[in-house]
């Protein structure tokens, strides 16, 4: 399979990327403490309430929710690579 | 006076006693005053771990209830005479102690000691929160999978909610061939996701098993890989400037070979 696709040319993402992706979105909805039903009613509502004032391709429209670090956990660096113990 | 620090993790089965065992004897090596504090009631293990089972005659709850003295409790550790355990019990449950009673625990133990290290159990319950109660400092394992990262972000968010500010991370069982080969997330991915200060990294290491098999921690074997990373880590606690250990493997000759032929991975 790997030799394979590899001859192909494919570019299959490495094992550890796809972790890190699925983490990011899991721990989203972890630290911010919403269920995935409530963030899709928000998304609806979301795209309703833009869609009154233009017009947009709902299928086309992609949302994301994105947090900040120091706002979900107080008092927590923002860039922690400055106060590594190596 | 001494430093309470509570080892914890959230997930199950990441190292959190194995890690509690050899940062003691560690410590204890050096030549602290060190006590271990099993809080997994009902399910205790750091007492075999550290090779004390046979001695155990009083234990956590006996102490927190007042039906021993806390010194009856402690068990002396076979090879340093300044470390001690203090066992978890084992037909009880972790209501069987209170916030309260741990945090006197705790007072009373840092008087007598320079390092009062706590073995947290898995999970975000009662048995985490008694074993939270009394530290002042935090130490968060993972390993470099999904389910425990998540569960180590969500630990780290409950500690700080519990005024345990800037926990530190070790990171437990890392592979670097893995890592290599991208199969595996790497320290700097681990410390990007979770956004706190590294404490050291740990190299999966099949002393440990061998050393847990025999009831002696990975640190008293000076060629135990594992047990490098620990005293490290132990030093580190301590406050000494340490190095991360390397975790690039020593080449092989088919490797040496493949390169002087020019395959290259």
């Amino acid at each position: 399979m790997d030799l394979f696709s590899k001859l192909m040319g494919k570019d299959v993402p490495s094992s550890k990327n796809v972790a890190k992706e699925r983490l990011r979105l899991v721990l989203v909805h972890d630290r911010s403490n919403v269920s995935p039903q409530l963030l899709e009613c928000l998304k609806e509502d979301m795209l309703k309430v833009i869609a009154n004032y233009m017009e947009i391709d709902k299928n086309g429209t992609e949302v994301s929710l994105n947090t900040r670090r120091e706002i979900c956990r107080p008092g927590s660096p923002t860039s922690p690579s400055s106060r590594f113990i190596v | 006076m001494g430093e309470v620090i509570v080892i914890t993790s959230g997930k199950g089965g990441v190292g959190k006693t194995t890690t509690t065992a050899n940062i003691g004897t560690a410590l204890a090596s050096m030549g602290y005053k060190v006590v271990l504090l099993d809080t997994d009631i009902g399910l205790r293990n750091l007492d075999v771990v550290m090779g004390l089972e046979n001695r155990i005659v009083y234990d956590l709850v006996d102490a927190a209830n007042g039906h021993c003295r806390l010194k009856q409790a402690l068990i002396r550790d076979k090879r340093f005479e300044h470390l001690v355990l203090l066992p978890a019990a084992q037909t009880k449950d972790k209501t069987a102690v209170t916030v309260d009673q741990m945090k006197k625990l705790c007072r009373e133990l840092k008087e007598e000691f320079d390092y009062v290290l706590i073995d947290c159990p898995a999970g975000i319950e009662q048995g985490f929160r008694n074993a939270i109660a009394g530290a002042e400092k935090a130490v968060v394992v993972t390993t470099p999978e999904v389910a425990a990262v998540r569960d180590a972000d969500r630990i780290i968010g409950l500690l700080e909610a519990s005024e345990l500010k800037n926990p530190r991370l070790i990171i437990n069982r890392i592979r670097p061939v893995m890592v290599k080969k991208g199969d595996m997330m790497d320290i700097n991915d681990m410390i990007d996701i979770l956004a706190i200060d590294l404490l050291g990294v740990v190299p999966e290491d099949e002393s440990i098993v061998v050393s847990t098999n025999r009831g002696e921690p990975a640190v008293l074997d000076a060629n135990s890989w594992a047990g490098r990373a620990y005293r490290n880590i132990a030093r580190r606690i301590a406050g000494e400037h340490v190095p991360l250990i390397s975790l690039e493997l020593e080449e092989t000759l088919f490797g040496k070979l493949k390169k002087l032929l020019g395959f290259r991975s």
